[in-house]
Protein backbone atom coordinates (compact mmCIF):
# COMPACT_ATOMS: atom_id res chain seq x y z
CA UNK A 1 0.00 0.00 0.00
CA UNK A 2 2.62 2.56 1.30
CA UNK A 3 4.85 1.96 -1.74
CA UNK A 4 1.87 2.17 -4.43
CA UNK A 5 0.93 5.73 -2.85
CA UNK A 6 4.32 7.42 -4.04
CA UNK A 7 4.39 5.31 -7.37
CA UNK A 8 1.29 7.76 -8.46
CA UNK A 9 3.45 11.18 -7.86
CA UNK A 10 5.80 12.90 -10.54
CA UNK A 11 9.56 13.05 -10.20
CA UNK A 12 12.10 15.04 -11.86
CA UNK A 13 14.05 13.01 -14.22
CA UNK A 14 16.36 15.43 -15.95
CA UNK A 15 17.01 18.86 -17.13
CA UNK A 16 14.88 20.10 -19.89
CA UNK A 17 17.25 22.16 -21.29
CA UNK A 18 19.53 18.95 -22.07
CA UNK A 19 17.12 17.00 -23.41
CA UNK A 20 18.35 15.06 -26.41
CA UNK A 21 17.23 12.39 -28.99
CA UNK A 22 20.06 10.45 -27.40
CA UNK A 23 18.19 10.32 -24.10
CA UNK A 24 19.69 9.82 -20.89
CA UNK A 25 19.57 6.94 -18.75
CA UNK A 26 18.57 7.00 -14.92
CA UNK A 27 16.72 5.09 -12.00
CA UNK A 28 13.42 6.13 -10.98
CA UNK A 29 12.07 3.97 -7.74
CA UNK A 30 14.68 1.12 -8.76
CA UNK A 31 13.22 0.92 -12.09
CA UNK A 32 15.55 1.70 -14.72
CA UNK A 33 14.41 4.49 -16.88
CA UNK A 34 15.25 6.38 -20.47
CA UNK A 35 14.62 9.80 -20.47
CA UNK A 36 15.02 11.54 -24.32
CA UNK A 37 13.29 13.74 -26.74
CA UNK A 38 10.79 12.05 -29.01
CA UNK A 39 10.70 12.43 -32.74
CA UNK A 40 7.95 14.71 -32.44
CA UNK A 41 10.06 16.85 -30.30
CA UNK A 42 8.59 16.12 -26.96
CA UNK A 43 9.95 14.68 -23.78
CA UNK A 44 10.04 11.13 -23.60
CA UNK A 45 10.21 8.45 -20.77
CA UNK A 46 10.14 4.85 -21.11
CA UNK A 47 10.41 2.64 -18.12
CA UNK A 48 11.77 -0.82 -17.66
CA UNK A 49 9.46 -2.82 -19.79
CA UNK A 50 9.23 -0.61 -22.37
CA UNK A 51 6.25 1.30 -21.72
CA UNK A 52 5.99 4.76 -22.03
CA UNK A 53 5.40 6.90 -18.58
CA UNK A 54 3.60 9.81 -17.72
CA UNK A 55 5.37 13.22 -18.77
CA UNK A 56 5.48 16.61 -18.52
CA UNK A 57 7.88 19.19 -18.40
CA UNK A 58 7.85 22.51 -16.03
CA UNK A 59 10.10 24.59 -14.04
CA UNK A 60 13.77 23.10 -15.99
CA UNK A 61 13.14 19.91 -15.58
CA UNK A 62 11.10 17.17 -17.42
CA UNK A 63 8.89 15.22 -14.57
CA UNK A 64 7.61 11.03 -14.76
CA UNK A 65 6.15 8.79 -12.45
CA UNK A 66 6.37 5.18 -12.45
CA UNK A 67 2.47 4.61 -11.76
CA UNK A 68 -0.52 6.65 -12.99
CA UNK A 69 -0.51 10.82 -11.32
CA UNK A 70 -4.38 11.40 -10.34
CA UNK A 71 -3.79 14.98 -10.61
CA UNK A 72 -1.18 17.33 -12.76
CA UNK A 73 2.24 18.50 -11.62
CA UNK A 74 1.48 21.04 -8.37
CA UNK A 75 1.41 24.92 -9.61
CA UNK A 76 4.02 27.40 -8.71
CA UNK A 77 2.29 30.12 -10.05
CA UNK A 78 5.35 32.73 -9.13
CA UNK A 79 7.31 30.83 -11.99
CA UNK A 80 5.21 32.05 -14.89
CA UNK A 81 5.46 36.01 -13.48
CA UNK A 82 7.39 38.09 -15.81
CA UNK A 83 11.11 39.37 -14.59
CA UNK A 84 12.16 36.22 -12.38
CA UNK A 85 15.36 34.75 -13.50
CA UNK A 86 15.17 30.85 -13.73
CA UNK A 87 18.30 29.13 -12.56
CA UNK A 88 18.69 25.47 -13.57
CA UNK A 89 21.25 24.36 -10.56
CA UNK A 90 21.92 20.93 -12.00
CA UNK A 91 21.85 17.34 -10.35
CA UNK A 92 23.54 16.39 -7.32
CA UNK A 93 23.51 12.58 -6.36
CA UNK A 94 23.66 12.31 -2.69
CA UNK A 95 23.78 8.47 -1.07
CA UNK A 96 20.74 9.36 1.30
CA UNK A 97 16.42 8.86 1.29
CA UNK A 98 14.76 11.54 -0.94
CA UNK A 99 12.70 12.24 2.00
CA UNK A 100 15.78 12.79 4.52
CA UNK A 101 17.01 15.00 1.64
CA UNK A 102 13.31 17.19 2.00
CA UNK A 103 13.28 17.06 5.67
CA UNK A 104 16.98 18.73 5.92
CA UNK A 105 15.88 21.51 3.18
CA UNK A 106 13.05 21.66 5.56
CA UNK A 107 14.83 22.85 8.51
CA UNK A 108 16.48 26.25 9.62
CA UNK A 109 17.99 25.08 12.69
CA UNK A 110 21.63 23.84 11.36
CA UNK A 111 22.09 27.12 9.28
CA UNK A 112 24.66 28.40 11.63
CA UNK A 113 26.61 25.26 11.85
CA UNK A 114 26.50 24.03 8.46
CA UNK A 115 26.27 26.85 6.65
CA UNK A 116 28.42 29.47 8.49
CA UNK A 117 28.61 32.95 7.47
CA UNK A 118 26.40 32.58 4.79
CA UNK A 119 22.72 31.18 5.65
CA UNK A 120 23.30 31.72 9.71
CA UNK A 121 26.24 32.49 12.36
CA UNK A 122 26.66 31.87 15.90
CA UNK A 123 25.77 33.40 18.26
CA UNK A 124 22.45 34.26 16.46
CA UNK A 125 21.46 30.26 16.47
CA UNK A 126 17.95 30.85 17.58
CA UNK A 127 14.46 29.66 15.67
CA UNK A 128 12.17 31.98 16.32
CA UNK A 129 8.55 30.82 16.78
CA UNK A 130 6.67 29.81 13.13
CA UNK A 131 3.40 28.30 11.55
CA UNK A 132 3.03 25.11 10.52
CA UNK A 133 -0.34 23.81 9.26
CA UNK A 134 -1.45 21.01 6.95
CA UNK A 135 -3.73 22.46 4.78
CA UNK A 136 -6.19 20.79 4.06
CA UNK A 137 -7.54 22.00 0.73
CA UNK A 138 -4.09 22.04 -1.51
CA UNK A 139 -3.18 18.95 0.47
CA UNK A 140 0.37 20.40 1.26
CA UNK A 141 2.27 21.34 4.52
CA UNK A 142 2.93 24.81 4.68
CA UNK A 143 5.60 26.44 7.46
CA UNK A 144 4.90 30.66 7.75
CA UNK A 145 6.59 33.34 9.66
CA UNK A 146 9.81 32.15 9.57
CA UNK A 147 12.59 33.87 10.50
CA UNK A 148 16.54 34.13 11.00
CA UNK A 149 19.32 36.29 10.62
CA UNK A 150 21.39 35.46 8.10
CA UNK A 151 24.74 37.08 7.41
CA UNK A 152 24.66 36.75 3.64
CA UNK A 153 21.44 35.07 2.49
CA UNK A 154 21.10 35.56 -1.29
CA UNK A 155 23.93 36.06 -3.61
CA UNK A 156 22.30 39.87 -4.12
CA UNK A 157 22.57 40.53 -0.24
CA UNK A 158 24.92 42.99 1.04
CA UNK A 159 25.74 41.85 4.77
CA UNK A 160 23.44 40.19 7.25
CA UNK A 161 19.74 40.67 7.67
CA UNK A 162 16.48 39.04 8.96
CA UNK A 163 14.93 36.89 6.59
CA UNK A 164 11.63 36.04 6.41
CA UNK A 165 10.93 32.11 4.51
CA UNK A 166 8.06 30.20 4.08
CA UNK A 167 8.31 26.46 3.16
CA UNK A 168 5.62 24.38 1.33
CA UNK A 169 5.69 20.71 0.77
CA UNK A 170 3.57 20.20 -2.43
CA UNK A 171 4.61 16.55 -3.29
CA UNK A 172 6.05 14.03 -0.93
CA UNK A 173 9.89 14.40 -2.51
CA UNK A 174 9.54 18.17 -3.19
CA UNK A 175 9.58 21.46 -1.74
CA UNK A 176 9.57 25.13 -2.19
CA UNK A 177 10.91 27.85 -0.17
CA UNK A 178 9.81 31.21 -0.29
CA UNK A 179 12.03 33.79 0.79
CA UNK A 180 13.00 37.52 1.82
CA UNK A 181 14.02 38.90 -1.95
CA UNK A 182 16.70 42.04 -1.05
CA UNK A 183 16.37 43.51 -4.16
CA UNK A 184 12.69 43.35 -4.43
CA UNK A 185 10.66 43.70 -0.97
CA UNK A 186 7.29 42.68 -1.11
CA UNK A 187 8.05 40.27 -3.19
CA UNK A 188 9.83 36.05 -2.51
CA UNK A 189 12.22 34.70 -4.74
CA UNK A 190 11.26 30.91 -5.32
CA UNK A 191 13.87 28.56 -4.60
CA UNK A 192 12.82 24.81 -4.40
CA UNK A 193 14.21 21.04 -4.01
CA UNK A 194 13.22 18.88 -6.20
CA UNK A 195 14.00 15.42 -6.03
CA UNK A 196 14.50 12.43 -7.61
CA UNK A 197 14.29 9.15 -5.87
CA UNK A 198 17.01 6.34 -6.80
CA UNK A 199 16.07 3.95 -4.37
CA UNK A 200 14.84 3.98 -0.57
CA UNK A 201 18.79 5.22 0.13
CA UNK A 202 19.86 7.21 -2.99
CA UNK A 203 18.53 10.16 -4.57
CA UNK A 204 19.14 12.52 -7.27
CA UNK A 205 18.51 16.59 -6.56
CA UNK A 206 17.69 19.08 -8.56
CA UNK A 207 17.29 22.64 -7.13
CA UNK A 208 15.96 25.15 -9.22
CA UNK A 209 15.34 28.83 -8.50
CA UNK A 210 12.78 31.52 -9.48
CA UNK A 211 14.50 35.00 -8.59
CA UNK A 212 14.45 38.54 -9.09
CA UNK A 213 17.78 39.45 -9.27
CA UNK A 214 19.42 41.26 -12.58
CA UNK A 215 22.64 41.82 -11.34
CA UNK A 216 24.02 38.59 -10.44
CA UNK A 217 25.36 36.49 -13.34
CA UNK A 218 23.97 33.07 -14.16
CA UNK A 219 27.28 31.28 -12.63
CA UNK A 220 27.38 32.99 -9.64
CA UNK A 221 23.84 31.92 -8.92
CA UNK A 222 24.40 28.36 -9.81
CA UNK A 223 27.27 28.42 -7.38
CA UNK A 224 25.70 30.24 -4.46
CA UNK A 225 22.92 27.49 -4.36
CA UNK A 226 25.09 24.16 -4.96
CA UNK A 227 27.53 25.58 -2.62
CA UNK A 228 25.02 25.54 -0.20
CA UNK A 229 23.55 21.90 -1.32
CA UNK A 230 26.91 20.09 -0.94
CA UNK A 231 27.85 21.41 2.49
CA UNK A 232 24.74 20.07 2.93
CA UNK A 233 25.39 16.69 1.17
CA UNK A 234 27.94 15.00 3.67
CA UNK A 235 25.75 15.42 6.87
CA UNK A 236 22.88 13.67 5.18
CA UNK A 237 25.24 11.09 3.65
CA UNK A 238 26.16 10.17 7.51
CA UNK A 239 22.10 10.73 9.13
CA UNK A 240 21.27 7.81 11.59
CA UNK A 241 18.69 5.66 10.62
CA UNK A 242 19.36 6.28 7.08
CA UNK A 243 15.81 5.65 6.44
CA UNK A 244 13.36 8.94 7.35
CA UNK A 245 12.01 7.34 10.84
CA UNK A 246 7.75 8.04 10.83
CA UNK A 247 7.80 6.51 14.75
CA UNK A 248 7.41 8.93 16.80
CA UNK A 249 9.12 6.65 19.35
CA UNK A 250 11.91 7.16 17.78
CA UNK A 251 13.05 10.79 18.28
CA UNK A 252 12.09 13.82 20.41
CA UNK A 253 11.45 16.86 18.27
CA UNK A 254 12.30 20.47 19.75
CA UNK A 255 9.76 23.72 18.88
CA UNK A 256 12.18 24.09 15.70
CA UNK A 257 11.44 20.98 14.28
CA UNK A 258 7.76 21.80 14.18
CA UNK A 259 7.79 21.62 10.45
CA UNK A 260 9.56 18.52 10.27
CA UNK A 261 6.79 16.75 12.33
CA UNK A 262 4.28 18.14 9.83
CA UNK A 263 6.24 16.86 7.02
CA UNK A 264 6.29 13.36 8.83
CA UNK A 265 2.65 13.26 10.01
CA UNK A 266 1.58 14.21 6.17
CA UNK A 267 3.92 11.42 5.18
CA UNK A 268 2.55 9.01 7.38
CA UNK A 269 -1.12 10.02 6.66
CA UNK A 270 -0.81 9.38 2.89
CA UNK A 271 1.22 6.51 3.35
CA UNK A 272 4.39 7.81 1.58
CA UNK A 273 6.87 5.71 2.36
CA UNK A 274 9.13 5.08 0.60
CA UNK A 275 12.20 5.85 1.90
CA UNK A 276 10.80 5.75 5.26
CA UNK A 277 11.19 3.70 8.60
CA UNK A 278 7.99 2.74 9.64
CA UNK A 279 8.92 1.08 12.90
CA UNK A 280 11.78 1.96 15.15
CA UNK A 281 14.31 -0.43 15.16
CA UNK B 1 45.52 37.21 -10.82
CA UNK B 2 42.68 35.83 -12.28
CA UNK B 3 41.17 32.41 -11.21
CA UNK B 4 38.83 30.29 -13.55
CA UNK B 5 37.39 28.98 -10.79
CA UNK B 6 34.18 26.51 -9.70
CA UNK B 7 33.63 26.59 -6.18
CA UNK B 8 32.56 22.73 -6.22
CA UNK B 9 36.10 21.30 -7.84
CA UNK B 10 39.14 20.34 -5.39
CA UNK B 11 41.88 21.59 -7.63
CA UNK B 12 40.61 24.86 -7.99
CA UNK B 13 40.26 25.01 -4.01
CA UNK B 14 44.21 24.09 -3.99
CA UNK B 15 45.20 27.44 -6.11
CA UNK B 16 41.86 29.27 -3.67
CA UNK B 17 43.73 28.12 -0.44
CA UNK B 18 46.83 28.49 -0.89
CA UNK B 19 46.30 32.31 -2.07
CA UNK B 20 44.19 32.46 1.08
CA UNK B 21 47.41 31.22 3.35
CA UNK B 22 49.95 32.80 1.28
CA UNK B 23 47.51 36.23 1.19
CA UNK B 24 47.09 36.76 -1.93
CA UNK B 25 44.04 38.13 -3.20
CA UNK B 26 42.69 36.28 -5.93
CA UNK B 27 40.39 37.45 -9.21
CA UNK B 28 37.57 34.95 -9.61
CA UNK B 29 36.20 34.13 -12.68
CA UNK B 30 33.12 31.50 -12.13
CA UNK B 31 33.21 28.63 -14.80
CA UNK B 32 30.06 27.07 -14.82
CA UNK B 33 31.38 23.56 -14.87
CA UNK B 34 28.41 22.16 -13.85
CA UNK B 35 26.18 21.78 -15.32
CA UNK B 36 26.95 23.94 -18.28
CA UNK B 37 29.84 22.45 -19.29
CA UNK B 38 31.66 25.67 -20.04
CA UNK B 39 35.10 24.62 -19.28
CA UNK B 40 34.79 22.74 -22.53
CA UNK B 41 32.97 26.16 -24.64
CA UNK B 42 35.28 27.79 -27.52
CA UNK B 43 36.61 30.65 -24.52
CA UNK B 44 38.26 28.04 -22.05
CA UNK B 45 39.21 25.71 -24.68
CA UNK B 46 40.87 28.43 -26.52
CA UNK B 47 43.01 29.08 -23.08
CA UNK B 48 43.18 25.49 -22.05
CA UNK B 49 43.15 23.28 -25.29
CA UNK B 50 43.04 20.06 -21.79
CA UNK B 51 39.64 21.31 -20.97
CA UNK B 52 40.52 21.55 -17.47
CA UNK B 53 40.31 23.85 -14.77
CA UNK B 54 41.38 26.14 -12.92
CA UNK B 55 43.69 28.13 -14.91
CA UNK B 56 45.50 30.97 -13.68
CA UNK B 57 46.06 33.68 -15.38
CA UNK B 58 48.81 36.67 -14.47
CA UNK B 59 49.83 39.04 -17.34
CA UNK B 60 51.24 36.81 -19.70
CA UNK B 61 51.59 33.81 -17.66
CA UNK B 62 48.69 31.30 -18.16
CA UNK B 63 49.10 28.04 -15.95
CA UNK B 64 46.71 24.96 -16.35
CA UNK B 65 47.94 22.32 -13.90
CA UNK B 66 47.51 22.98 -10.17
CA UNK B 67 50.71 22.22 -8.47
CA UNK B 68 52.54 25.02 -11.00
CA UNK B 69 49.71 27.61 -9.38
CA UNK B 70 50.70 26.38 -5.86
CA UNK B 71 54.19 26.88 -6.81
CA UNK B 72 53.43 30.28 -8.38
CA UNK B 73 51.68 31.59 -6.10
CA UNK B 74 53.80 30.68 -2.94
CA UNK B 75 56.96 32.07 -5.49
CA UNK B 76 55.19 35.17 -5.62
CA UNK B 77 54.15 35.68 -1.66
CA UNK B 78 55.15 33.06 0.63
CA UNK B 79 58.42 31.00 -0.60
CA UNK B 80 58.49 29.82 2.57
CA UNK B 81 55.85 27.44 1.22
CA UNK B 82 57.97 26.22 -1.24
CA UNK B 83 59.83 23.36 1.42
CA UNK B 84 63.32 23.70 -0.40
CA UNK B 85 65.86 23.68 2.70
CA UNK B 86 66.97 20.32 2.25
CA UNK B 87 68.12 18.33 -0.51
CA UNK B 88 65.47 15.96 1.17
CA UNK B 89 62.45 17.99 1.55
CA UNK B 90 62.51 19.68 -1.91
CA UNK B 91 62.72 16.04 -3.01
CA UNK B 92 59.93 14.84 -0.98
CA UNK B 93 57.62 18.66 -1.88
CA UNK B 94 58.48 17.02 -5.92
CA UNK B 95 57.40 13.63 -5.09
CA UNK B 96 53.89 14.77 -3.31
CA UNK B 97 52.66 17.24 -5.90
CA UNK B 98 53.35 14.31 -8.49
CA UNK B 99 51.68 11.99 -6.33
CA UNK B 100 49.02 14.55 -5.96
CA UNK B 101 47.69 13.63 -9.61
CA UNK B 102 47.09 9.95 -8.33
CA UNK B 103 44.37 11.23 -6.16
CA UNK B 104 42.60 13.56 -8.29
CA UNK B 105 42.69 10.16 -11.16
CA UNK B 106 41.36 8.13 -8.43
CA UNK B 107 39.27 9.97 -5.20
CA UNK B 108 38.42 12.91 -7.86
CA UNK B 109 36.87 10.82 -10.28
CA UNK B 110 35.11 8.91 -7.72
CA UNK B 111 33.96 11.90 -6.38
CA UNK B 112 32.80 13.23 -9.68
CA UNK B 113 31.06 9.75 -10.58
CA UNK B 114 28.99 9.78 -7.19
CA UNK B 115 28.32 13.53 -7.05
CA UNK B 116 28.00 14.91 -10.25
CA UNK B 117 27.02 11.78 -12.42
CA UNK B 118 30.01 11.50 -14.03
CA UNK B 119 30.76 8.00 -16.18
CA UNK B 120 33.49 5.67 -15.41
CA UNK B 121 33.92 2.23 -13.46
CA UNK B 122 33.56 3.17 -9.51
CA UNK B 123 35.16 0.11 -8.15
CA UNK B 124 38.46 0.84 -9.87
CA UNK B 125 38.43 4.44 -8.65
CA UNK B 126 37.49 3.77 -5.13
CA UNK B 127 40.17 1.08 -5.17
CA UNK B 128 42.90 2.73 -6.82
CA UNK B 129 41.85 5.90 -4.11
CA UNK B 130 42.51 3.55 -1.40
CA UNK B 131 45.48 2.18 -2.14
CA UNK B 132 46.67 6.34 -2.73
CA UNK B 133 45.27 6.82 1.26
CA UNK B 134 47.44 3.99 2.47
CA UNK B 135 50.08 5.10 0.68
CA UNK B 136 49.81 8.64 2.23
CA UNK B 137 49.13 7.45 5.66
CA UNK B 138 51.92 5.70 5.37
CA UNK B 139 54.30 8.02 4.40
CA UNK B 140 52.67 10.72 7.03
CA UNK B 141 53.77 7.69 9.90
CA UNK B 142 57.21 7.87 8.15
CA UNK B 143 57.38 11.71 9.18
CA UNK B 144 55.61 11.45 12.10
CA UNK B 145 58.10 8.69 13.22
CA UNK B 146 61.09 11.38 12.63
CA UNK B 147 58.80 14.07 14.35
CA UNK B 148 57.38 16.21 11.70
CA UNK B 149 53.85 16.61 10.94
CA UNK B 150 53.42 17.62 7.34
CA UNK B 151 54.42 16.11 4.38
CA UNK B 152 57.64 17.20 3.44
CA UNK B 153 59.13 18.57 6.61
CA UNK B 154 58.03 19.86 10.09
CA UNK B 155 56.07 22.60 8.62
CA UNK B 156 52.98 22.68 5.30
CA UNK B 157 54.84 23.01 2.05
CA UNK B 158 52.71 23.26 -1.30
CA UNK B 159 52.82 19.23 -1.51
CA UNK B 160 50.18 19.60 1.62
CA UNK B 161 48.11 21.82 -0.29
CA UNK B 162 48.57 19.78 -3.47
CA UNK B 163 47.22 16.28 -1.33
CA UNK B 164 44.92 17.69 1.57
CA UNK B 165 41.69 18.72 -1.04
CA UNK B 166 41.02 15.52 -3.04
CA UNK B 167 41.95 13.23 0.05
CA UNK B 168 39.54 15.61 2.87
CA UNK B 169 36.45 15.23 0.37
CA UNK B 170 37.52 11.28 0.35
CA UNK B 171 34.01 10.70 1.54
CA UNK B 172 32.14 12.48 -0.93
CA UNK B 173 33.00 10.02 -3.58
CA UNK B 174 32.17 6.49 -1.11
CA UNK B 175 35.76 6.48 0.35
CA UNK B 176 35.95 6.45 4.26
CA UNK B 177 38.99 8.05 6.36
CA UNK B 178 38.14 5.99 9.31
CA UNK B 179 41.12 3.77 8.86
CA UNK B 180 43.26 6.42 8.60
CA UNK B 181 44.48 7.89 11.98
CA UNK B 182 47.45 10.05 11.06
CA UNK B 183 45.90 11.35 7.50
CA UNK B 184 42.95 12.75 10.10
CA UNK B 185 45.51 14.39 12.05
CA UNK B 186 46.88 16.07 9.38
CA UNK B 187 43.44 16.92 7.66
CA UNK B 188 43.06 18.97 11.21
CA UNK B 189 46.61 20.48 11.25
CA UNK B 190 45.70 21.90 7.89
CA UNK B 191 42.82 23.49 8.22
CA UNK B 192 43.85 25.12 11.89
CA UNK B 193 46.52 26.82 9.97
CA UNK B 194 46.26 30.69 9.86
CA UNK B 195 44.16 31.68 7.20
CA UNK B 196 42.66 28.81 6.28
CA UNK B 197 39.50 28.89 4.20
CA UNK B 198 37.06 26.10 3.19
CA UNK B 199 35.48 24.82 0.67
CA UNK B 200 31.71 23.05 0.58
CA UNK B 201 32.30 19.65 1.79
CA UNK B 202 35.17 20.50 3.51
CA UNK B 203 34.22 22.35 6.89
CA UNK B 204 36.23 24.32 9.26
CA UNK B 205 37.36 23.68 12.70
CA UNK B 206 34.35 24.63 15.37
CA UNK B 207 35.60 27.69 16.87
CA UNK B 208 33.36 26.51 20.25
CA UNK B 209 35.51 23.41 20.73
CA UNK B 210 39.42 25.16 21.33
CA UNK B 211 42.25 22.11 21.52
CA UNK B 212 43.04 21.37 24.85
CA UNK B 213 46.44 23.17 26.29
CA UNK B 214 48.57 20.19 27.59
CA UNK B 215 49.29 21.79 31.05
CA UNK B 216 46.46 23.64 31.84
CA UNK B 217 43.34 22.58 33.60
Amino acid sequence: MSRNAMIDEWYPVGLASQLDAQGRKTTLMGEPIEVRLGDDGNAMVTGGNGRALPVCVRYGHVWSSPGEPHRALFAIPEADQPGRRLVDVGVVRVRCSPLRAVENFLDIAHFPFVHTDILGAEPHTEVQNYKVEIREDEDEVWATQVKFYQPQAARSAEGGITTEYMYRVPAPTCSILYKTCPPRPGEWDVITLFVQPLAEDLCDVWPWMALFDDETPMTDLIHFQQTIFVQDRSILENQIPGLLPLDPGMEIPTRADLTSVAYRRWLKRHGYTYGAQLVAQ
Amino acid sequence: MKLYDYVLSPSCYKARLMAALAGVKLDIRPVDFHPGAEHRGPELMALNPAGSIPILEDGDLVLTESSAMLVYLAAKAAPQWLGNDTAGEAARVQQWLSFSHRLTASLGAARLHEMLLRPGNIDVFQGQGTTALRELEAGLVEQHIRGQRFLASDRPSVADIACFPYVALAPDGGVSLDPYPLIRLWSRAIRGLDGFIEMPGIHRLHELSPEPVPGEA
